[in-house]
């Protein structure tokens, strides 16, 4: 097969980007969409020119370093599909490819399709784990865990941080990842402790990382690799809501303000 | 002549020596910890856990990983499980039994008290994973589920769906951010490794390029933790992440550490088979659905039917066949090589003939298709998504790929490496798995290390070597730079015609043939002529596009195959020299009547340690000798 890409070429953080066209040739339906920008590096290369960077490593649709907008749909057409499981059969012979980095104020770009997501990282460092340190855990089986929670718990863990749902956003919210992650630890007996101020601490660092707020346009969930449900984020302002309450409860108690 | 390596294991009866041993190492006292800086490389199960563990005890903890995100390593990918001996299924576990089958597992060439510690832990790894959210399958009563795995004959897996890595690794990331947040540790991301630095004998620092700027830098430590993983990619096809390497353990075998036992590659038995020659890697199939998927192929040579259209009567289930009470839960090193004699004799099935059937209709019959989907459905998935193919009706097709690599820089039983202060975890150390690693048994040591050993044997260390303070003025860190920023410009200048990939294509494929599943003499004494000339051409011929001062991945990737254009030579080297069968190293001269790897018990029960001595000279093979008191040594049989 052959195919006509627009590739987003930028130097650096700094520097104007533009797209550039190449041809990809003998590309066969089984290559992933990363295996045929494999090849126009491969031929980049040989011809003198710099080849296109980009974020990839473990190309089993797990690690969640890949994602490239395809066609203006973050990690292209498939529905569930990060960019390394895409397969180039789901296109068609002679089509025209535009291919870009994620685009969102949180996420400045690097080089190339290669963006900083380092402020996902920093979310995570805000409040996003249950405070465990190693040694002195209480034999697994002593905490309970309903079956329908643990696997709510898992749908919800299963996000790869990818950052597509911020790209596919229109305001860039973060906010199917954080929610993700906030339901994953909300619903397990062991997250419980520090479920308020989790929630507080992950919105906030949201906010001062410039992820934008939500508005419900679900395209989130649209673009997510693991299909992560919409409700994470209901379940997170759900969380939020009563965090806020509690600590206004707490704040009269204390008669301070 | 050899010399032999002293393992420093402590004495008394096995099971009370990880005891006695955590009561006599030394202490570092709670204020004198923040005294003390500890660098740890990488930020997989081993590193991410190590990494946090420390920093929670009071050391000033620095951690590097290449990815732009420490979420990202590729402990990530493990899919099926993880071991422990909690004998929650009553079904006779005892870490006895855990100990017993991983020495056993291993074909009896790795150390008992190592393994011994690493079946003891095991219980505490799923304690701190549950603490830590890690969301494990459940009964519907609340407890944890479990499931078998190749090599046991009991149910002690603990899983995350077909995402076990992934979510372990995510509470070990999880229990680091915290305390990058609680400013206790700094991340370094989007930074490599590419070299050690050694004062008066000990290791005190890393030199590293910040891979969005090239900027080199130095950091001195007072120990040195490297959790880089495996260098499976030394065969160009596998299934670790693109960006796997050896650069961190071959820059620290450079510098003085020795490389143990380099030829133990593990072929994993059920990987998606590779499509053409485009393929970038290979993709696993978890052993855990060997569970339920039975493997077979056509009693025929060259029998082109499609699997539906071949009659019961004319499939041979061989693995059932040749091993009846493992059967198709006969360890890696087993069923891979029995994949490989069915393809040889022209009864492979799918393009190339490289391939058998992992089939799950007799499965879906017994348990209905909801229960599959229930137990498999992501993998399912992923492998329609690759090969355009469904398998609820119509049979996997699966073939060996590499996988891991129970080989790794030599540690004793603190992890430490010959080198004094440098440590080594998970898969970049050889330590728990002998000659093959038994399925679900590479988080649990990766975790083992990082939580539960490194923080004790880090401690002891500080606590006893009297260290001078090392700072990065010292002039072993400019040469150590300098030695970076020359190689550097050297790939930038050579300006051939070939790009990194051929090279690394050119090397895969003759690892694959001369140093795969098979191994003979004249083979790797071939592969010993042809890989320095390939290396040579690699020197001289390599195309790097890009400065050195900028995100440059082609750069990367030139450093990383230079790396592996050597580490694979010493691979050879020690399969050549290991004249015998053991685990995944088999050497076709030596195997018994039926087909079964020979060991060598009078010449080669010992690791094998590998000491670099200068860039033309033919490295020293020393010895550790394996001593078994507890399991006794027999050929092992899965019959």
């Amino acid at each position: 097969m052959k195919f006509i890409l627009h590739v987003w070429r930028q130097a650096g953080p700094k520097a104007q980007g533009a797209f550039s066209v190449y041809e990809a040739t003998g590309i066969s339906g089984d290559m992933s969409f990363l295996e045929m920008m494999d090849v126009v590096n491969e031929s980049l290369i040989e011809h003198g020119e710099q080849p296109v960077a980009f974020d990839h490593d473990c190309r089993e649709g797990i690690c969640g370093a890949c994602g490239m907008m395809i066609n203006g749909i973050a990690h292209g057409p498939m529905r569930a599909t990060a960019t390394c499981q895409l397969f180039m059969r789901h296109f068609e012979d002679g089509d025209t490819i535009y291919v870009e980095p994620w685009r969102a104020r949180a996420f400045p770009v690097i080089k190339d399709l290669v963006v900083d997501r380092s402020a996902f990282d920093r979310v995570i460092a805000a409040g996003g784990y249950i405070t465990a340190a190693t040694g002195g855990a209480r034999d697994a089986n002593n905490i309970l865990v309903a079956k329908t929670d643990a696997d709510d718990a898992m749908d919800a863990a299963a996000c790869i941080g990818c950052g597509a749902c911020v790209a596919a956003c229109p305001n860039g919210s973060a906010s199917l990842f954080a929610g993700a992650k906030v339901t994953h630890l909300g619903v397990l007996p062991q997250g419980q402790a520090e479920r308020r101020q989790r929630v507080l601490r992950m919105i906030a660092q949201m906010d001062e990382e410039g992820f934008g707020g939500c508005t419900w346009h679900g395209e989130c969930h649209e673009a997510c690799p693991k299909a992560i449900s919409l409700d994470v984020i209901s379940r997170m302002n759900a969380d939020y809501l009563r965090a806020l309450w509690a600590m206004r409860d707490e704040k009269q108690e204390q008669g301070a303000g | 002549m050899s010399t032999a390596l002293d393992a420093r294991i402590p004495g008394g009866p096995i099971a009370e020596k990880w005891n006695r041993h955590k009561f006599e190492m030394k202490l570092v006292n709670p204020a004198n910890k923040r005294k003390h800086t500890v660098l740890v490389v990488g930020s997989g199960l081993a590193g991410a856990s190590a990494a946090a563990s420390l920093a929670e005890l009071g050391y000033q903890v620095k951690c590097f990983c290449f990815q732009d995100s420490p979420r990202r390593a590729h402990s990530i990918a493990a899919q099926g499980g993880i071991n422990a001996a909690k004998n929650y299924q009553n079904d006779g576990d005892s870490i006895y039994r855990l100990f017993y089958d991983t020495v056993k597992g291993g074909d009896f060439r790795s150390r008992e008290a190592n393994v011994f510690r690493l079946a003891e832990t095991s219980l505490n790894i799923i304690d701190q994973c549950v603490a830590q959210g890690v969301p494990f399958a459940r009964e519907y009563g609340g407890l944890l589920a479990n499931r078998s795995f190749g090599g046991a004959q009991v149910s002690r897996t603990f899983y995350a769906r077909g995402q076990t890595g992934q979510q372990l690794l995510l509470g070990a990331y999880q229990a680091l951010e915290r305390q990058v947040g609680l400013g206790r540790l700094r991340m370094y991301p989007r930074t490599e490794m590419l070299d050690l630095v050694v004062i008066d004998g000990r290791a005190r620092g890393i030199v590293v390029r910040d891979l969005v700027t090239g900027a080199v830098a130095s950091h001195a430590a007072d120990v040195v933790v490297l959790a880089t993983g495996g260098y499976g990619n030394v065969f160009y096809l596998s299934t670790n992440a693109k960006g796997s390497n050896c650069t961190a353990i071959w820059r620290a075998y450079k510098r003085g550490a020795g490389f143990a036992n380099p030829c133990y590659t593990q072929i994993h038995p059920t990987c998606i088979p590779q499509s053409g020659d485009h393929q970038s890697k290979l993709t696993l199939m978890s052993e855990s659905l060997r569970n339920d998927g039975r493997v077979w192929v056509p009693k025929k040579k060259g029998d082109a039917r499609p699997p539906n259209q071949i009659p019961e009567a004319e499939r041979d289930y061989y693995l059932e066949r040749k091993y009846p009470s493992f059967g198709n839960l006969s360890p890696r090193d087993i069923a891979s090589r029995a994949a490989k004699e069915v393809c040889d004799e022209g009864r492979g099935v799918g393009p190339g003939g490289r391939g058998v059937y992992l089939d799950f209709a007799d499965a879906i019959k017994r348990l209905g298709v909801e229960t599959i989907r229930e137990r498999y459905g992501n993998l399912f998935e992923m492998y329609e998504r690759i090969t355009a193919e469904n398998p609820y009706t119509v049979p996997m097709r699966i073939y060996p790929a590499v996988h891991y690599t129970m080989g790794g820089l030599w540690v004793d039983y603190n992890l430490m490496s010959t080198v004094p202060g440098l440590h080594v975890a998970g898969e970049a150390n050889f330590s728990d798995h002998g000659a093959n690693r038994l399925g679900a048994s590479a988080l649990m040591q990766g975790l083992a290390d990082g939580y539960f050993v490194i923080p004790y044997t880090v401690g002891d260390y500080i606590g006893s070597a009297k260290l001078e303070r090392a700072d990065e003025s010292h002039p072993a860190f400019r040469d150590a730079e300098r030695g970076v920023a020359e190689r550097t410009a050297r790939l930038l200048a050579i300006d051939g015609t070939r790009t990194v990939d051929s090279f690394h294509r050119e090397l895969g494929k003759v690892m694959w043939d001369y140093c795969g599943m098979a191994r003979n003499e004249k083979g790797l004494t071939y592969a010993l002529g042809r890989i320095p000339e390939i290396r040579a051409e690699f020197w001289t011929n390599v195309d790097v596009p890009g400065s050195a001062d900028e995100l440059n991945q082609a750069l990367e990737k030139a450093g990383r195959v230079a790396d592996f254009l050597e580490l694979g030579e010493l691979i050879c080297r020690d399969a050549l020299e290991r004249r015998e069968s053991c685990g995944a190293h088999f050497r076709e001269e030596y195997q018994t009547p039926d087909g079964e790897a020979l060991r060598d018990d009078e010449h080669f029960a010992h690791v094998a340690v590998w000491q670099y001595r200068g860039e033309d000279r033919t490295p020293e093979r020393l010895q550790e000798p394996l001593e078994f008191e507890n399991v006794h040594l027999s050929q092992r049989s899965y019959k």
